[in-house]
């Protein structure tokens, strides 16, 4: 269906191709197409375009991608499969409308997936955010034994039923390119379909920076700092709530939960950094939650949220 | 007779959820159904991974009428008594109502008919509420509907309900019901990618082929013999053999509608990784199976049932906190249970995907051959990565793994087991250094990449590294078998280095929670304590160690001693009446060990003094055995209850003994003597005849036979007690056997009630007596039947 396409906007040959194919395909069938948030997050569902819009009776249909920081999962560039940031594509849907699984299966297709030669499965796989005090049912969506994508009806979000329930797709855009591209090591990849010369690979945009990144997270990052940092966006986020809260409105939701993001990144660093031990750990994660579930009860006395 | 169709259609159900759905079905609309009185000849249900069916056959049409007679008031009571019971009755007035004169006088009686509800009416009412609370272990809301968090909730999105019923030989009628907005009909649809048109449905038969035709295979067990048929055959046509693996095998089944099997490969180089690492990568990863190369002359082995028992994950001790430590992986696998299966890996493997490819599977096969071929890259760079540090090195990262909050690390622990293996060693016939050597490196695995990423492999994977330092085989066997033996089932070490530390390991484990009082509650034991005190009881036994428990316990932390040998001995009643044993033989020989009560406290036979093994009928589930009423007082030697060896040769001495006519008769006798011991001791109070035997008064007024058993009673007494010192139980049992003559005699001859009062006291001391003597083997009065 791209056989037209040049090679600069196909999604077999260039990842930029892939991603712009998405973009139009679930632009094409209501979404919004949002850009990235601009703050360092773990996954796609961070962005408040899911984790707070996944709250409230309101409709709601984005697409966008999400650059994601993994500072654990860096491997110095040497892994050919592992990243300390990569991009997901994210898909939110709320309600989830009754054909969400046929509308994913198209949006392979559209990349280049023939569903006639490629064994795509849906495998139980129950996803649970405990910083987001979230929780859905779905699947890993697999392609020939590889998982490319996370299919999840939330059913929970910052604390409170959804209601109504959002699906939420995420491609895996990476794993998802190397595999119409064919190639084994993602520094590989075909960045801007470009051949010879005007080839920009993967490798040539990230390699870089994962290496310098893996770096700073394992090694060099000040810890002293980021626990600063992390009491500080712990206490801010507080704050802005209090200032917010206006009795059954609240005027400050967003920038408080911008603060719990930024305590939630901040905690993965010093994770990374391997200096806080098992039960420090748990108990991290759990302020990091107590925040995300009050940014959602504010969220719930805002506009968006609901209110009328 | 009508048949029922049932089919609910949803979104992809996880494997491991469709059998026990299908099961629940079944259960529940049958139960439904009879219930309300309808009978049915037969019902199964089926699971795919998209739809649950239920065929129920045999059922009648409509239920039976029903006519029933209500008495109601006297006839002149109040009106409103009347109008009552009138309305009550559904009726209008009071002309429907009949008057019945009885001997007490006129009542108003009302005759009602029901007439038996047609089949379609009562299910089209149960099967909505059945739906709506269905039991899956985990449900979710979806779409527009959920704004309500009132919902239909099912395991993933319900899309569409078939429900007809009728006479096999007319048109079947749908049930008309519906659920959350999704109205029963007749369509279904068939294979999401071959087939996906709607399918109209009539009844089971039809259905079944329709979506044969539509590539659904309905029923799981055929989707898996197809699957295994298939694989074997592949693997056979080319030279390879299919590692078979249950498991696996079921979890597949619930992947698929329509099982295509393919082979792919990797390359030789990655045969250079142990055979159980590849087999675990590309079994969680891929949901694979291995392929081993065809043996020309085929080892005796287990085919089917040999592979884990599947299903769910849990916890390794790699993962402390949130699961149990120390927990052993049930799901482990058979090569790590038994033989070297891995040992002849090809480099091939079976995948089952579920489409028919119009390019007969080429890019399926390529696509999971590059997936599998990344991982075992993986698990190969963890391979080398691993190898590059001694486990001697990896101690110090243990001290950052708790183990258990109360418990300390992972460090601290493997220190105490340690020096237990070390302690244990003698006692085990192995060296003590090797086995405290052993000790200190059985966690180390821990903290390697490999286990990190396949529990499962903790203790293999030590094993090869230890081997590959250059570490004592002994020492290396001792790593990977320290976790066994994890169920009945599983192998028993037999390496005495490996004994010692799986003793150890499982001992510390008994006692550390035991002492931070965490012990299994009824169905509650998440740190398989359990299993832990099997394990030590099949180490001992199977290997003819004969280690004092409440020793070895007590030297740790002596305020569980008590306790925890009860425990052992609760678990060892499970493990012999699991094989086989009479359990009120192993209560007999266990019988508490405690001076006798305080005079005047009655006890009730079979109830067991506080401190002893009071927990026995609660924890297990077996029945306080039935027991003669009787007086504490001295039980078996206090000392071999402590060695399980021991008390297992004692109960099986006893089986032997109570199977000869000399024992039975002997049980006869004790059984006499111990019920009028009882029935005097109500009189006299108890203890009232624990004195000892007048011996002048029976050598001045005795009878004969009164003498006889005094004599052999002393001579059997002391040989008895000789022989139990000697742990020759066979020659205590013949001691005693000889008492049986005399005993005989003298419940023939003797009247134990004597007028004469002294001559009383004196018959019932020596009834007391040998009832003490039988002690010194059992406690008879817990011998059942």
């Amino acid at each position: 269906m791209n056989a037209h396409a040049p090679v600069s906007m196909s999604p077999e040959k260039s990842f930029q191709g892939l991603i712009l194919t998405l973009q139009r395909f679930w632009a094409e069938r209501g979404c919004v197409i949002l850009q990235p948030y601009d703050m360092e997050v773990g996954a796609g569902t961070f962005h408040p375009a899911t984790t707070l819009r996944a709250l409230g009776p309101r409709t709601w249909n984005a697409a966008y991608v999400q650059p994601s920081r993994r500072p654990k999962d860096g491997r110095y560039g040497e892994n050919p499969n592992r990243l300390q940031h990569y991009y997901q594509f994210q898909v939110i849907l709320k309600p989830s409308p009754p054909n969400l699984q046929e509308l994913y299966l198209e949006s392979l297709a559209a990349i280049g997936v023939d569903l006639a030669l490629h064994d795509v499965r849906f495998v139980e796989d129950d996803w649970e955010s405990p910083t987001l005090g979230a929780w859905g049912l779905g699947w890993e969506c697999w392609c020939d034994g590889m998982e490319v994508s996370q299919f999840t009806y939330f059913q929970q979000v910052a604390g409170f039923e959804c209601a109504p329930v959002a699906g939420e797709l995420t491609y895996g855009l990476e794993r998802l390119a190397m595999y119409v591209q064919g190639v084994e090591n993602v520094y590989d990849l075909n960045f801007n379909g470009g051949e010879g010369e005007a080839k920009v690979s993967y490798g040539d945009v990230f390699l870089q920076a994962e290496q310098e990144y893996s770096r700073h997270n394992f090694e060099h990052a000040d810890t002293e700092m980021l626990f600063r940092h992390f009491r500080d966006a712990e206490a801010e986020c507080r704050a802005l709530l209090e200032k917010g809260g206006r009795g059954e409105r609240h005027l400050m939701a967003l920038p408080a939960y911008d603060q719990c993001i930024k305590a939630s990144h901040v905690f993965n660093l010093l994770d990374a950094r391997g200096i806080i031990s098992v039960t420090e750990r748990q108990s991290y994660i759990l302020r990091v939650r107590e925040l995300a579930k009050a940014c959602g009860a504010a969220w719930l006395k805002t506009d968006g949220g609901g209110v009328a | 007779m009508s048949d029922l169709l049932l089919e609910l259609f949803s979104e992809e159900i996880p494997a491991r959820m469709q059998r026990r759905a299908a099961e629940d079905l079944r259960k529940l609309v049958t139960d439904a159904l009879v219930e309300r009185g309808l009978l049915y000849e037969g019902a199964k249900a089926y699971a795919t991974p998209r739809r649950l069916a239920l065929q129920v056959v045999g059922l009648p049409a409509k239920g039976q009428d029903v006519r029933e007679e209500r008495r109601g008031p006297r006839v002149g009571a109040p009106q409103a008594a009347v109008d009552g019971f009138v309305r009550s009755a559904g009726l209008t007035s009071v002309e429907q109502v009949k008057v019945e004169s009885t001997p007490k006088g006129d009542f108003y009686v009302a005759l009602i008919e029901k007439p038996g509800r047609p089949t379609v009416e009562v299910l089209a009412e149960i099967l909505p509420s059945i739906i709506r609370a269905f039991p899956w272990p985990k449900s979710m809301r979806w779409g527009a509907a959920s704004r309500d968090t009132g919902s239909l909730r099912w395991v993933r999105p319900l899309h569409s309900i078939v429900c007809t019923f009728g006479p096999e030989t007319e048109e079947p009628e749908i049930v008309p019901f519906e659920v959350d907005g999704i109205a029963s009909g007749d369509v279904t649809y068939g294979h999401r990618f071959l087939a996906p048109q709607p399918i109209r449905v009539r009844r089971f038969d039809d259905y079944v082929s329709a979506l044969e035709k539509a590539k659904v295979v309905l029923d799981a067990d055929r989707r898996k013999e197809i699957i295994l048929a298939d694989a074997r055959n592949l693997a056979f046509a080319q030279g390879f053999e299919l590692v078979e693996d249950e498991g696996l095998l079921e979890e597949v089944a619930g992947l698929v509608e329509w099982p295509v099997v393919l082979m792919g490969q990797f390359e030789e180089r990655f045969l250079a990784i142990p055979g159980e690492a590849i087999r675990a990568t590309i079994r969680a990863n891929q949901k694979c199976f291995v392929l081993k190369r065809a043996d020309p002359s085929p080892s005796p082995r287990e085919a089917a049932g040999r592979a884990g028992a599947g299903g769910g994950s849990t916890g390794s001790e790699a993962a402390p906190s949130s699961t149990m430590p120390g927990a052993p992986h049930p799901q482990s696998l058979p090569a790590a249970s038994g033989g070297r299966e891995e040992a002849g890996l090809a480099n091939r493997f079976i995948l089952v995907s579920n489409i028919v490819a119009s390019d007969g599977g080429k890019a399926i096969v390529a696509g999971n051959g590059r997936v599998v071929r990344a991982r075992l890259s993986d698990a190969t760079f963890f391979w080398e990565t691993d190898r590059k540090t001694k486990l001697e090195d990896r101690l110090e990262k243990l001290k950052s793994i708790v183990f258990h909050e109360k418990l300390g690390t992972q460090y601290e622990r493997v220190e105490r087991i340690a020096a237990l293996a070390k302690e244990l060693a003698p006692v085990v016939g192995a060296d003590p250094a090797l086995a405290e050597r052993a000790a200190r490196l059985a966690k180390a695995d821990l903290v390697t990449e490999m286990v990190g990423e396949f529990p499962e492999l903790q203790g293999l994977m030590g094993r090869y590294y230890a081997a590959g330092e250059g570490e004592n085989a002994s020492v290396a066997t001792a790593i990977e078998d320290h976790y066994k033996p994890q169920g009945p089932s599983d192998r028993v070490p037999t390496d005495p280095v490996a004994v010692a530390v799986a003793l150890a390991d499982k001992l510390d484990t008994l006692v550390g929670f035991w002492a931070i009082d965490e012990k299994p509650t009824g169905s509650k034991d998440p740190y398989a304590l359990r299993r832990a005190a099997l394990g030590v009881i099949r180490l001992l036994l199977e290997n003819g160690v004969r280690l004092p428990l409440k020793t070895a316990a007590g030297a740790r932390a002596a305020s569980v001693a008590d306790d925890l040998l009860a425990f052992f001995h609760d678990r060892l009643k499970v493990y012999l009446r699991d094989k086989g044993a009479r359990h009120d033989l192993i209560d007999a020989v266990l019988a508490p060990v405690s001076p006798s009560p305080p005079v005047g406290e009655g006890r009730e036979g079979g109830t067991a003094p506080a401190g002893t093994t009071p927990a026995v009928a609660s924890d297990t589930g077996i029945p306080p055995s039935p027991s003669l009423p009787h007086k504490g007082g001295e039980g078996p030697n206090p000392l071999t209850a402590d060695d399980l060896l021991t008390v297992v040769r004692r109960v099986e001495a006893l089986g032997r003994f109570l199977e000869t006519e000399d024992g039975a008769n002997l049980l006869a006798g004790y059984r006499r003597a111990a019920n009028i011991l009882k029935a005097e001791e109500k009189k006299d109070g108890a203890g009232a005849f624990d004195g000892a035997v007048d011996y002048d008064l029976i050598a001045s007024q005795g009878q004969i036979e009164e003498k006889l058993l005094a004599v052999t009673l002393a001579k059997a007494a002391d040989a008895a007690r000789a022989s139990v010192a000697a742990e020759d139980f066979e020659g205590a049992m013949k001691a005693l056997a000889e008492l049986r003559p005399a005993v005989d005699a003298f419940f023939d001859k003797v009247t134990v009630n004597a007028e004469e009062p002294a001559m009383r006291v004196n018959r019932l001391r020596l009834l007391s007596g040998l009832r003490a003597a039988t002690r010194e083997v059992a406690d008879f009065g817990r011998i059942g039947g």
